[in-house]
Parts: C-alpha cells; sequence; structure tokens
C-alpha cells in the first residue's frame, strides 16, 4: 500500500534535506521547530495488462460510441499526440503513445480507414527530432508513417495549413491546424502528468497557433489563474474551455484519450532522490556521495547528458477516453488522487529546489528564463486553495543559473533575455512593449517551422507563466546561482542557505515560516 | 647383494615388458568384459529400450553444473557466431514489455518460421533476458537426438529437448508441460522442420495445442534472411543479415479450438512477416484485409517460386548478403 504525502515538522533531529540544485543536489540543514517538508506521495499501483486496459478504454468509451463504431473506409482520421515536453522525465519505452497509436491504428486497418495523419501537436514548442519521434512514438509507426509523408509536426505559422473555427463570446479567435481541423474524427492520445494538462488544452492549445493562443497565453490571464493545477479557479482553462465550446459546435468530431502516470520518477542509481532523507539505508548514502561528488567534477555537458538520459520508470495507472470534459473529469481526479498532499496553512518563505528539467528542456539546456518559469511558473502553482506561501512572502529558489543557453532549441531566449529583460522584467510591460516584434520575426518564425527551435514569442509565455508568483510574493532568493544572471532576472543572489534566510529577513522577519516541497516527484500541495 | 639386486631388476623389466605387450596388443585380442559378451546359442536377448530419440532424457542438462557450461556457450560461441554470420536486427521485443517488467516474468511459447539451422541459435540470443536463461527449445527427435554425441550436444547446448515428428505420443507433451510448470520458456517451430525451397510451410499446431495443455501464451516470432545464409541444402553459411520480429503473446480464446488458435498463430507470423518487409501499418491494413503475403509463397510451382523468392527477399535489407550491397552511387 503506498502511502500518502507527508508534511514533515522539522526538528532538532531531522536530517539534512536533500535539495535539487540543477544537474546536482544540495543538502540543507532547515531551522527547527519553524520549517517542514513536504514529500510527495508513494507512487500508486500502475496497470499491469496495460495493452488490454487501452483495448478495454477505447471499446468502451465515456459519452461515446466505441471507437471501431466511429471509423468507416473513406474517412479522414487525423491522431494527434502530446509532444516530446510530456512525460518528464521521458518514460522508459515502450511509451504510452506508442502503445495507444498502434492499437488506435489496428482498429483503424480494421475499418478499411486508409486516410490517417499523425500530428505531433507541438504549439509554439519546438519541432521534435528524429530519435524524440521514435521514442514517443516507436520505431514501427514511426518507419510506417514518416516515409510516406503522413507523420507532421504541426507548424502555428503555416497559414495554409490553419483554419479558422470562429470566436467565442468573449471575442477569443480559435485557429487550429487544417487538417485536424478538417478531419471527420480527430484522436488526441494525451499523457496527464499533472492536473494542467489535458481537457481542451490538448487540441485548443497544443494544435493552435499563436493567433488563438495570444488570447490566454498572456500575463493578465496567466496572473488571474489560482491555480494551473485547478482548473476550476484558472482563467487560462476558462479561456480554453470557451474555446473547446467553439470547437465542439463548429470544428472536428474529437476523441480524446487520456492517461495518467505514477510518481514512479526515477531509476537506479537514482532512487534515492524520492526517499525521505531519514530512511536512506548505506547504499543509499553511498549513491548519493558517489553522485553528488561525481556530478560536482564532471563538466556540466557530461552531467547533463547523463541526467537528460534518465528514463523515468513511471507507469500508467489509468486511461479513459471518449468526450473531452468527461474524460477530463476522471482524468482529473485520477491525478488528484495520486498527487495532491494536505498542507495546513501557508509559509512566509517557500523553499524549490529547481531540478535539471523542465518541460521545454527536454535535452537542452536549463536557462535562466526556463529557471524562473520553473520556480515561480511551475512548482510555485502547484498548489489547490491557496499558494503555499503567504502573499509578501519570499522564494528561495536553488539552481546554478548559469547565462547559458542552447543556440539551436532557444534562439529567441538569448535575445529575451539580453534586450527584453535589460529593459523590463513587468510581464505586462514586456507584453506591450516587445511581445508582437518578437511573435513576428521572421528569423524566428523560419527557425521554428525550419529546424528545432521555440517560436520566437515562446520567452515571453515562460515569463508569463511566472507573472502570478512574481505578483504574489515579495522577494525571489537564488540559491548558488550566477550572481549577474540572477540579478538580470530581477532576483537576488545568495551563496548559501544561511546568506537567503538572511537577506529573506529583511521582508519576513527574524522567525519565519519555513516550508520545502520536495519536488520532483510531482504532488499538488492542497492548502486549507 | 648382488643377487637379490639382480633378481629385482628382472622383476621389473619383465612387469615392463608386460606392460608394453599389452599396450601393443590389438583391441580385439581383448575379451569380456573389455567387449560385449557373447550370446550363447539358442537363447534371445531382449531388444534393450533405445535411450535416444524421443525417450533421451535430458534433465541432466538442466543441472546447476550444465547451465553454468551453457551460460557460457550461449553468451560465447552462439552469441558470436549468431552476430558474425546473421547480422540480426531485433525488433518487436517491446510488445512483451508487460511481461518482461514483471518480477517473475511467466513462460511463454515462442513461435518462430523456420528456415535454417542458424534459427535456434539467433532465437536464443534474441529473446529478451528474462527468459533468455530459462528457454528449451524443441528439436526433432530423429534428427538432434538419433546419436549420443548429437544429443548430448543439442542438449548441452542449445537446451533442446527431443520432439517426436513422427508418432503423436504424450512423451514430448508431458516433458513440455512439466518444464514450463517448472517456470521454463519453449522455442517451438509450428511448421516442423526448415523450409525445403525457402518459402514457409503451414503451421502444425503444436504450438498452439501446448499453449492449450499448459496456459502459456504464445509468441509469434517472425525470422527473416537465414533461409539466405544457410538454408536447408546449402554447404556452408554465406554471413548476410537478419530481421528477427517478435509480436505480442497470444491466448487462445474462451472455446477457441487448437486448430482455429493455430491458424491465428500463423497469421500473427505472416503479418510480421509482412512488417519485416514493408511497415507496421500497411501490414496492419493487410492483415485487416486478408492480403498478407502468405508465409507459403505463391502457389506456382517450379521456377516460379524460386522467382518469386528471390523478388521477396529483395523486397527487406534482412537476407541481402554483404558481399552483395551496393557500393557505388545510383545514379539513376
Amino acid at each position: 500500500m503506498p502511502r500518502p504525502g507527508f508534511v514533515l515538522d522539522v526538528d532538532r533531529s531531522t536530517p539534512p534535506t536533500l535539495f535539487w540544485h540543477g544537474e546536482g543536489f544540495r543538502l540543507e540543514k532547515l531551522p527547527a521547530d519553524r520549517s517542514r517538508v513536504i514529500y510527495a506521495p508513494e507512487p500508486h499501483d500502475a496497470i499491469d495488462d496495460v495493452d488490454g486496459a487501452i483495448r478495454t478504454a477505447l471499446l468502451h468509451p465515456i459519452d461515446m460510441d466505441p471507437l471501431p463504431s466511429l471509423l468507416f473506409p473513406g474517412m479522414k482520421l487525423t491522431i494527434a499526440f502530446d509532444d516530446v515536453s510530456l512525460p518528464l522525465p521521458k518514460m522508459r519505452r515502450p511509451d504510452l503513445r506508442q502503445r495507444i497509436i498502434e492499437q488506435v491504428l489496428t482498429m483503424a486497418a480494421d475499418a478499411g480507414v486508409d486516410d490517417v495523419h499523425l500530428i505531433a501537436a507541438l504549439a509554439l514548442h519546438r519541432r521534435m527530432h528524429e530519435f524524440e519521434l521514435r521514442h514517443a512514438l516507436g520505431d514501427r509507426v514511426y518507419d510506417a508513417f514518416e516515409p510516406r509523408g503522413l507523420l507532421f509536426q504541426h507548424d502555428a505559422e503555416d497559414p495554409d495549413n490553419l483554419a479558422f473555427l470562429g470566436t467565442t463570446d468573449q471575442g477569443e479567435e480559435i485557429e487550429i491546424n487544417k487538417r485536424a481541423a478538417e478531419s471527420d474524427l480527430l484522436i488526441y492520445v494525451n499523457i496527464n502528468l499533472v492536473a494542467m494538462d489535458g481537457g481542451w488544452k490538448s487540441t485548443a492549445v497544443g494544435l493552435a497557433s499563436y493567433r488563438s493562443l495570444r488570447h490566454h497565453h498572456n500575463p493578465t490571464t496567466m496572473e488571474a489563474s489560482h491555480s494551473f493545477m485547478d482548473q476550476h479557479a484558472s482563467e487560462l482553462h476558462k479561456s480554453t474551455w470557451r474555446m473547446g465550446k467553439v470547437m465542439r459546435d463548429h470544428g472536428p468530431k474529437v476523441f480524446q484519450i487520456e492517461t495518467t502516470l505514477n510518481t514512479d520518477t526515477f531509476p537506479q542509481p537514482f532512487e534515492f532522490l524520492a526517499k525521505r532523507e531519514w530512511e536512506w539505508n548505506a547504499k543509499d548514502r553511498a549513491l548519493y556521495l558517489a553522485s553528488a561528488k561525481a556530478l560536482a567534477k564532471a563538466p556540466p555537458r557530461t552531467a547533463r547528458k547523463i541526467f537528460h538520459g534518465i528514463e523515468a520508470p513511471h507507469q500508467m495507472t489509468s486511461i479513459q477516453c471518449g468526450e473531452v470534459e468527461a474524460v477530463h473529469k476522471v482524468t482529473t481526479q485520477n491525478v488528484y488522487d495520486q498527487q495532491l498532499v494536505e498542507v495546513e496553512g501557508q509559509t512566509d518563505i517557500l523553499m524549490l529546489g529547481i531540478p535539471y528539467i523542465c518541460p521545454y528542456n527536454v535535452n537542452s539546456i536549463m536557462n535562466p528564463i526556463l529557471v524562473m518559469c520553473t520556480g515561480l511558473g511551475y512548482f510555485f502553482n502547484l498548489y489547490r486553495g491557496k499558494p503555499l506561501v503567504r502573499e509578501g512572502g519570499v522564494v528561495i529558489l536553488t539552481h546554478p543559473t548559469t547565462n547559458e543557453f542552447h543556440p539551436v532549441h532557444h534562439p529567441s531566449y538569448i535575445d529575451f533575455f539580453e534586450e527584453v529583460l535589460a529593459d523590463t522584467t513587468d510581464p505586462h510591460v514586456m507584453s506591450q512593449k516587445w511581445e508582437q516584434q518578437y511573435a513576428e520575426d521572421d528569423w524566428y518564425r523560419h527557425l521554428y517551422r525550419t529546424t528545432n527551435a521555440y517560436h520566437g514569442v515562446h520567452p515571453f509565455y515562460m515569463w508569463y507563466w511566472g507573472s502570478h508568483g512574481m505578483k504574489h510574493v515579495g522577494k525571489v532568493i537564488i540559491v548558488g546561482g550566477d550572481a549577474a544572471t540572477v540579478r538580470k532576472l530581477g532576483f537576488t543572489p545568495a551563496s548559501t542557505m544561511n546568506d537567503a534566510l538572511e537577506i529573506a529577513s529583511d521582508t519576513v522577519g527574524r522567525h519565519p515560516t519555513i516550508t520545502h516541497m520536495k519536488t520532483p516527484p510531482l504532488m499538488i500541495a492542497d492548502v486549507k | 647383494m648382488v643377487d637379490r639386486n639382480l633378481q629385482r631388476a628382472q622383476r621389473v623389466a619383465g612387469a615392463a615388458e608386460d606392460a608394453v605387450r599389452r599396450a601393443a596388443m590389438p583391441l580385439r585380442n581383448f575379451g569380456f568384459p573389455y567387449r560385449t559378451p557373447t550370446v550363447p546359442r539358442g537363447v534371445e536377448v531382449p531388444p534393450e529400450v533405445s535411450g535416444l530419440g524421443a525417450h533421451y532424457d535430458t534433465e541432466w542438462a538442466r543441472r546447476p553444473l550444465a547451465s553454468s557450461v551453457r551460460t557460457m556457450i550461449i553468451e560465447g560461441p552462439i552469441r558470436l557466431t549468431a552476430r558474425v554470420l546473421t547480422s540480426p536486427e531485433i525488433v518487436g521485443t517491446d510488445r512483451l514489455a508487460d511481461l518482461t517488467s514483471l518480477d517473475d516474468p511467466p513462460p511463454v511459447i515462442f513461435a518462430p518460421n523456420h528456415h535454417s539451422h542458424l534459427d535456434t541459435g539467433l532465437m536464443i540470443r534474441s529473446v529478451p533476458l528474462a527468459w533468455r536463461h530459462k528457454l528449451v527449445v524443441a528439436a526433432a527427435a530423429d534428427y538432434f537426438f538419433d546419436k549420443k554425441w548429437k544429443a548430448a550436444l543439442s542438449a548441452l547446448s542449445l537446451n533442446a529437448i527431443p520432439i517426436d515428428r513422427e508418432v503423436t505420443g504424450r512423451t514430448s507433451s508431458d516433458l513440455v508441460k512439466s518444464l514450463i510448470d517448472d517456470g521454463y520458456s519453449l522455442v517451438i517451430y509450428p511448421e516442423g522442420g526448415r523450409s525445403p525451397d525457402g518459402w514457409g510451410q503451414d503451421f502444425k499446431g503444436g504450438a498452439a495445442y501446448l499453449s492449450a495443455r499448459t496456459g502459456a501464451p504464445v509468441v509469434p516470432v517472425f525470422i527473416d534472411g537465414t533461409g539466405a545464409i544457410f538454408g536447408k541444402g546449402m554447404k556452408r553459411p554465406k554471413p548476410g543479415r537478419t530481421k528477427v520480429v517478435f509480436g505480442a503473446a497470444l491466448r487462445a480464446d474462451e472455446g477457441e479450438s487448437t486448430r482455429r488458435f493455430n491458424a491465428r498463430i500463423q497469421a500473427a507470423v505472416t503479418t510480421l512477416g509482412d512488417e519485416a518487409i514493408t511497415d507496421f501499418w500497411t501490414a496492419r491494413q493487410r492483415a485487416a484485409t486478408g492480403t498478407n503475403p502468405p508465409l507459403t509463397g505463391p502457389e506456382h510451382t517450379g521456377w516460379r517460386r524460386d522467382w518469386a523468392l528471390a523478388e521477396r527477399r529483395k523486397l527487406g535489407t534482412a537476407g541481402l548478403r554483404r558481399r552483395q550491397q551496393r557500393r557505388w552511387p545510383d545514379l539513376g
């Protein structure tokens, strides 16, 4: 029986706590009697017969007819799937998308469907490399569809392949992939790692264009999303659900397939990362010492390669398919069942260890903008109810935060860092002053469409993700980060955790309460 | 004193002379018990129960010492031979991920097509590690177990067990059942023997029957290319490339007869065969319409079958001999 999440009140006998620090770790002794550490729930039991569960779900969808009865000869079938940003870290082969798509294709073949397209739902993300597509889809599907030109990566800047579906009652335009829009059936294959994913966000965001995305990817909407993990309190989700309504009325028939994973995140020899420190045995301690020392000595490139090579053992805990909203309701509940941890009250200081990965640097570099996005955009928003930190409190992040960017994946991030952040760190100001210029830049557009670059506007969106966090807290401190880079982000650098607490005392006083959310593994704090 | 020494020397010389004479004596001069006894007249000797063929007892080959030796043979010479001669590409093992990820994977029955003696070595080297070292191979009792040295070599190196092709008896199936109950997986060639002409043969019901009897699922496997490397009738192997395609495990449906299940296994291997030369989607589409190219080849006779076989071998990379590979650019 897996144990639920746990909130530890730190006392003097509590061992030092493990903090993520990019491609490394640090152990920090937290002040006794006023600190607490939140540990994620242990992984739920996975489904043993995954293929059987997929087949059963496809034959018994929610509020829709069984998939085989929706397939007929001569139809246009489009299968869209989540891109490289899910799951994190990448899962061991065979990936769930491969397993599901193979079964869908088998049913399509049985029904005599010839016209099938596969589309990676990238939105404004970078195009996937061949090895990433092979990992997600498996060699069989890749080798069958790519050489025929039937495997696509969504291009949000291709005017000939976008279809305008209409406008919501609040004036939001919906423009999505033309092939998907004109299909007799659009099947979306999703992996729900967190409660934010899935639902109408899959199709209305993943297959959309900039024209459509700007209506919810903006500072005003993001600031009003409390949080992204709670669909009913998230303006982002309300906007995509309004778009979903237009899609339902004017778009293709959507057959949504959603899956949930357990939190079994780290394989050997990194299993100790998911264990509570006082339960580390001699082997765990030896592995920690060996890996921490080796990673500290290793060149950053090598350390990055080791970490990005990790294939998580996480496994499927549920699959449901059918009508989008009905499916997503079940999915969200399953995610909550795995990830929710009850936490009593807010805190003055929230500590977050930032790991080597976020959805936007898979096989890439965690640049300073992504550090901010992961800390204040993702981890800060891992709550339901109230934020873990009180309004005006302090967030302390731990990450090396070097001035390093992946030139192929993140070209516009480099200019954003040098040009936009030199001018302002206010999301609203940059949105007004700079966003359009980057979004419509021909060179960034060319790189996005033809290479593996994120769209020109993407760094803005990353910055907006953190806008709720930035507005809510009084100060952000990064421990162990490159001082000049941290200052450029508008944050305060600190060499050690004690320094950071000293700096924080200006904002929250001499005896603040402290909470460390030890993630990953992922969790959602249900703050009462 | 001198006499005594002389006598001792004479005794030693005599013994040595005796030993030399005995060693130089032809074998035929030794009698019983060095040779088989002669039979008295009028006495009929009852026929000895043969310990060969289907009756060969392979139990010794599964003991720890023999297993250790076999592990060395499999990971050494067999692996090397398979690699040098067949350069295999192994695909589809991910279809078995649900089984291999278990702490104790259940025994399964691998049912590949059969073109060459190389198939067994290739299979042993290709099956996922979870099953590799607890694997027995069904081998023809009349071919591999007809002589003691062949039987011992097959049992030791391949963990082969004798299966009677001529007579339908319970000996073989009882043995397989007890082995599967002990956790051993089985490789059995449902075609019953190597292909005589490079095309496959219709499946006999062995795998389906054993699956129904033991409850172990059948994993269809298609091996492409070994026929061109060392097919039946070839005097020496010609190294080339091969492809081993694993399919998803199959179980007999409730109430499904052995014959129908056998047809399903053959259809699955046929689809994998199509997948090996085309791709997953084409093979699935053809399977849905029953138009996968049959394993048994076209219904022509004579040279047209050979002609069609050559055409088929051209379709896949597997089986192409290295020496035939194009080494210059295609200028159209």
